[in-house]
């Protein structure tokens, strides 16, 4: 190709569409990941507190989403969800509604790592030790109050290295969403690398942009790991 | 409303796209670990020239998307012609050769943090016993060392093994007609929304549970040793 003679050309000329990819990809982590948080909390509360149903319940959601690729569940979202709603809205009577990519990336996303978290809260829970349930119960705590000052401090220490690895794992996963067409930063570059012919250049700036995604989340994670870490103390080790 | 009879009709590019999968997952694992095992060792020892460069190979592949890896070298090399017009062009423009190339590299710098982390676990008294013995270093490392890290490694290994198979799904994108590639071949011949799939999800979550199965008696085999001291 002759335009290796000036790669940085396009890749300037096309910066302003890679930003909003790069905007796209990270409102799409973003959210999956909030999903993510609300379902691993609800599955670990299930699974702690729950009964013999939420235990179960807890465990096939957690096994089914373990047993399958993550480009598996966001097909399935997206082409079954689409089905469904052209069912549903057969049988009430409105008509046909377009699934948006970007909500059917954040479900599959946000359900998928939903599972992972709810094993990270399960664990960090399992971690607190059991005395000091007992000795808040002991002093005559309420049951919330139990939780928002024993329970959810150490909860939050012992899981954030957990947490960070979902996360990395999550941003990565977000690449995959590009398969069903969505404008986000790999479906972008995509795009623009085949149409002036630099697929290389604009591959490896997406390669780039994701290496700087890991990195920085793994400098904020690392400074709220020693920020919740009490000094001295190793029981999450 | 499940067109079950396509499945049944078409099942047989369901198995060849399961023989796809398992192909490429296992070679992937098999040249991953050929890599993975100088480098993690490398690693532990922490060699000047050696160590930044096992880092910077590790640090690439682990924090960037499989499918980024993919389209890179895919799409991406066939933008120079120094690649266009080499002896390896043959092999690089074809899909698979591609998915397997960046499968085993991908597989390869998960593998080498694992035996890295195996490695520098080992019990110092283990090594200090093999040297009193006078054993050499290289047969410290080939009877004691390895063998131990390795075993050691196996609950870990045995998710990047699963990893590995999910992540392998990519290769659907650049066409290979693996498990997921036979379900969205099936999808578009018959305009299904989600057999296909569904079908796929199904051989993913048989292909899963035997191998986390077959890890688990690997675990009881080897690690016993391991459990009874607790």
């Amino acid at each position: 190709m002759r335009g290796a003679a000036a790669p940085m050309e396009n890749l300037i000329l096309y910066a302003p569409l890679l930003a909003r990819g790069t905007l796209v990809t990270l409102e799409l982590a973003l959210a999956s990941l909030l999903l993510a948080t609300i379902l691993g909390a609800l599955g670990a509360a299930g699974k702690i507190g729950g009964g013999p149903v939420a235990r179960n319940v807890v465990f096939g959601y957690t096994t089914l989403v373990r047993g399958i690729p993550d480009l598996v569940l966001i097909l399935l979202v997206y082409f079954g969800g689409q089905r469904l709603l052209g069912v549903l809205g057969g049988w009430f009577g409105f008509g046909y509604i377009d699934i948006s990519k970007f909500w059917a990336g954040v479900t599959a996303i946000g359900f998928f790592y939903g599972a992972y978290l709810t094993e990270t809260f399960r664990g960090a829970y399992m971690t607190i030790p059991r005395g000091q349930i007992e000795a808040a119960r002991a002093l005559g705590l309420r049951r919330i109050v139990i939780l928002w000052k024993v329970t959810l401090p150490q909860l939050v220490r012992f899981a954030i290295a957990g947490y960070a690895n979902v996360w990395q794992v999550l941003i990565k996963s977000t690449a995959v969403v590009s398969v069903i067409s969505l404008q986000d930063l790999v479906g972008l570059a995509n795009d623009a690398g085949k149409s002036v012919r630099e697929p290389f250049t604009f591959f490896a700036a997406v390669f780039v942009i994701y290496l700087l995604f890991t990195f920085v989340s793994q400098s904020i994670f690392n400074w709220a790991e020693r920020r919740y870490t009490i000094k001295g103390r190793n029981d999450a080790a | 409303m499940m067109q079950l009879d396509r499945i049944v009709d078409n099942f047989d590019i369901f198995l060849e796209g399961t023989w796809m999968t398992m192909q490429l997952t296992g070679l992937a694992l098999f040249f991953g670990f050929c890599i993975a095992l100088p480098c993690g060792l490398a690693r532990a020892r922490r060699t000047r020239f050696l160590s930044p460069l096992i880092n910077a190979y590790v640090y690439a592949f682990r924090g960037t998307p499989l499918l980024v890896q993919l389209y890179l070298v895919y799409y991406g090399l066939a933008q120079f012609d120094v690649v266009k017009d080499s002896f390896a062009w043959p092999v690089l423009r074809e899909a698979y050769w591609c998915a397997l190339i960046t499968f085993s590299l991908n597989s390869g710098a998960y593998a080498t943090e694992i035996i890295r982390g195996a490695i520098e676990t080992t019990p110092e008294g283990e090594i200090e016993a093999a040297t009193a013995l006078g054993l050499t270093r290289f047969q410290v490392a080939r009877l004691v060392l390895i063998p131990s890290a390795l075993r050691r490694a196996l609950p870990q290994y045995g998710n990047e093994v699963v990893f590995m198979l999910h992540g392998s799904v990519v290769a659907s994108v650049i066409t290979i007609q693996d498990i997921l590639g036979a379900g969205r071949t099936l999808s578009a011949r018959y305009y299904l929304a989600y057999e296909g799939i569904l079908t796929a999800a199904v051989l993913y979550m048989a292909l899963t549970l035997a191998l986390v199965m077959t890890f688990r008696w690997l675990e009881t085999k080897y690690l016993r040793h391991l459990a009874l001291a607790h």
